[in-house]
């Protein structure tokens, strides 16, 4: 109908050297089959272990509930309605659809920027400025919750320090307004130079011949950015943004250890992560924390999918 | 019996063989043998049988986080040659419990002797996992042991024990007798003159508080329930809990402190935090009160540079005719897994850890646990020591009296890691935020109603 359908590639040129076959594959194919499938076999036995089997078992199990008296009992999917009328766990969901609005955003756009002056070759000290941005992500993030946990500190962290010697008071960074700002702040500061790698490395892929038809056309450093590079990287950009979709609803250590200094600023159910462990280990009903892990599970594939459907879709219509 | 529960076991795991598949592979269980599990005999076990348990060579697991054990625990190997202990640390409290309630689901793993605080014993007891120490232990034990601590470690019913006292924590209150004597104030004997004199010091000098209440410490909040006469949790034993959080002494306590906390005569930290530490060791906070047998030598560590300055004294009473009251806040036990192999030697190292004046003394002097037994507790190496830290006040004879004036009658509910978790996230928020806690206590006992009625308990 368009012109972009008549572009559209015809599918394998057929060689008139190869007769068709139809009796299977030759002998050399098979062969190279077999390689394959002993080669993903490792994979595929790994993978079937610590993903398939506990999820099905998880997803079993969800289907119980286990009383402290009583035993255990089917019931269906009693679980996931008692999930869906969850203050506890649709706060949490909330919570953390906030956090990716804000947070992910920030952190890809930033990315993004120190990966083009990176690549564009502006900077002084390249690698040293490249190695310190991504080094945070090389500090655990029990580590780092610990560390800005210090800076945070409202009497002895350094913000606080500073403040009480120009006699004005501190941001309240663990107080329950600030916190999930807090948070975000420590995710930045962790995954920044992560997504920088990934940006930077799809950047040195493009084909300099590109540079030098824009240079020709007369585009200067922004606008061979906006256009070619940018573009050129998408695939990339929306690798990022679906793992910074997956990793912020499944966000649990840096609340988790914030906990242990804000213990009532950030509850039991602060993210739907940290509900469903705490609803396992404390309040002891692992069927209900596994229903729950199973609703976040089919939030994140839903958030995920959208992210890149909506993606593909602007490249069909740029297209 | 146990041959038709072995065979039972067997075709149970025939037919869920792909589940233990699963299982296997996704936790890394350690060994352990599928012999004979303890089924706990009636009848008292002969000192006959002890005397050839005690011989055999025999491997225990013990799980603890009090540090140092090992030393008692040589102790104990060097009395029974035969027996040797892996004590294991794997975590402090709620971490500590996870892995057992994780060892004990799965069958494999547990350990033989494992460390319980008095709160959480019958939450063990519920889920049948503690051997009822009854037939290994002689029956005189029990006159050995403060009774109020004794009552901690039995059934519902009083008819089984659980597990082994090994330490207590009777409250009462440190002061700094430098800051309360710059102003003038003296230590209060009541709750009222507590107040008075939290009023009096914080308006003296608006950086110093008289305490601090911790917004995440239930435990404090509960053993002061305890101590107002409250009885906020009950178990039959069986399928009814009782649940009662918003009875009037109860509402007297939250009332108490809310009025405190809102007119800002106290600090809301939360507790062993950097924060809290500072101001204990700054002077933020003229006392720590109400607080237990235990924190005296907590405090020496956590405070050192204020060497001198402290100084024990009764926890503040509501009722300053009658005789004094008390409660008990931490303590903990040794209790007997009902999975062990070796049930005689697992009950006598839980039984001669805590009991054998040598080691007793050892955990109360040297890892500074209060003592639970009459003997330690009265010996005159424990409780003539005048510790400089305090300005030679002789600390453990005011808490060994303190011990002695503790309801026995406080009783738990079998599901205490929630009840603390649900009060935190109710009370323990109101007074971080400074808020409602009288009101909190409504939504903390609705909460504990809809759990427990979730579980499958009846509620009173």
């Amino acid at each position: 109908m368009t012109a972009a359908d008549v572009r559209l590639p015809q599918g394998p040129p057929t060689t008139p050297t190869e007769p068709v076959r139809r009796r299977g594959p030759s002998p050399m194919r098979r062969r190279e089959n077999a390689a394959a499938y002993i080669l993903i076999t490792p994979f595929v036995v790994v993978f079937a272990l610590f993903i398939v089997v506990p999820l099905v078992y998880s997803g079993y199990l969800s289907l119980f509930r286990d009383q402290l008296v009583g035993g255990t009992t089917f019931v269906a999917l009693d679980n996931y309605t008692r999930a869906l009328t969850d203050s506890s766990f649709l706060t949490g969901v909330g919570r953390m659809a906030i956090f990716l609005l804000i947070q992910v955003p920030i952190m890809l756009g930033l990315a993004l920027v120190f990966a083009l002056l990176l690549d564009s070759g502006v900077l002084y000290l390249q690698r040293f400025v490249r190695l310190g941005i991504f080094i945070p992500y090389a500090v655990p993030s029990v580590i780092a919750a610990l560390m800005w946990g210090y800076l945070y500190g409202p009497d002895f962290g350094p913000a606080a320090q500073i403040a009480k010697n120009l006699h004005i008071s501190a941001p309240p960074f663990l107080s329950q307004n600030w916190m999930l700002g807090s948070i975000m702040n420590i995710v930045s500061w962790e995954f920044i130079g992560y997504n920088m790698i990934i940006l930077y490395a799809a950047l040195r892929s493009i084909p300099s011949e590109l540079f030098d038809a824009a240079a020709v056309d007369g585009a200067g450093r922004v606008r061979t950015a906006w256009s070619i590079k940018i573009p050129a990287i998408r695939p990339a950009i929306i690798l990022t943004a679906i793992f910074s979709v997956i990793g912020s609803f499944q966000l649990f250590n840096e609340p988790n250890l914030l906990r242990t200094i804000a213990p009532n600023v950030i509850g039991i159910d602060y993210t739907p992560n940290m509900y469903a462990y705490n609803l396992a280990f404390i309040n002891r009903d692992s069927n209900y924390a596994a229903a729950i892990a199973f609703i976040l599970g089919v939030v994140i594939m839903v958030v995920s999918y959208s992210v890149q459907l909506s993606t593909q879709r602007k490249e069909r219509a740029a297209r | 019996m146990s041959r038709t529960k072995i065979t039972w076991r067997r075709q149970a795991m025939g037919l869920t063989a792909g589940m233990a598949v699963a299982a296997l592979a996704l936790t890394a269980c350690s060994g352990g043998g599928s012999g004979d599990k303890a089924t706990g005999p009636a009848a008292a076990i002969s000192q006959a049988d002890i005397d050839k348990a005690m011989t055999t060579p025999t491997k225990l697991t013990f799980w603890t986080w009090v540090p140092d054990i090992e030393n008692e625990v040589k102790l104990f190997e060097a009395a029974y040659p035969a027996i040797t202990v892996d004590v294991v640390n794997v975590g402090q409290g709620a971490d500590h419990y996870k892995k057992m309630r994780s060892a004990l689901q799965a069958g494999k793993g547990a350990p033989d002797v494992a460390q319980i605080e008095f709160q959480h014993v019958q939450s063990f007891a519920l889920g049948d996992n503690l051997l009822d120490l009854t037939p290994y232990i002689p029956a005189s034990t029990s006159a050995d042991y403060v009774p109020w601590v004794w009552k901690q470690v039995l059934s519902t019913d009083g008819s089984k024990i659980w597990s082994i006292p090994q330490d207590s924590g009777p409250m009462g209150g440190l002061y700094r007798d430098d800051i309360l004597k710059a102003h003038n104030i003296a230590v209060p004997t009541t709750w009222d003159e507590f107040a008075t004199a939290a009023k009096t010091l914080h308006a003296a000098d608006p950086n110093v508080y008289l305490t601090n209440m911790p917004g995440n410490d239930m435990g404090q909040f509960t053993a002061m329930l305890w101590q107002a006469g409250a009885r906020p949790f009950g178990w039959d034993g069986d399928k009814q809990v009782t649940i009662n959080v918003t009875s009037p002494e109860a509402t007297k306590v939250a009332q108490y402190w809310q009025d405190l906390i809102q007119a800002g005569d106290v600090s809301v930290d939360p507790d062993f935090t950097d924060t809290w530490y500072q101001g204990l060791a700054n002077g933020k906070y003229a006392g720590w009160a109400p607080t237990a047998a235990w924190a005296p030598v907590f405090l020496q560590g956590t405070a050192a540079n204020t060497s001198g300055l402290w100084r024990a004294a009764n926890i503040p009473q509501w009722d300053a005719s009658g005789s004094p009251v008390s409660a008990n806040w931490g303590g903990s036990s040794d209790a007997v897994m009902k999975s062990t192999q070796n049930p005689i030697a697992a009950a006598q190292l839980a039984l001669w850890i805590n009991h054998d004046p040598a080691s007793t003394l050892m955990l109360a002097n040297t890892q500074f646990l209060f003592p639970t037994t009459n003997a330690t507790l009265t010996s005159k190496e424990f409780s003539d020591l005048a510790p400089e830290f305090y300005g030679g006040q002789k600390v453990n004879q005011v808490f060994a009296d303190i011990s002695k004036t503790v309801p026995e009658d406080f009783s738990w509910l079998p599901f205490m890691d929630y009840a603390y978790s649900a009060g935190q996230e109710s009370v323990g928020k109101a007074i971080a935020d400074k808020g409602d806690i009288v009101g909190a206590l409504k939504a903390w006992q609705d909460a504990l109603t809809t759990y427990a009625k979730q579980q499958g308990f009846t509620v009173k």
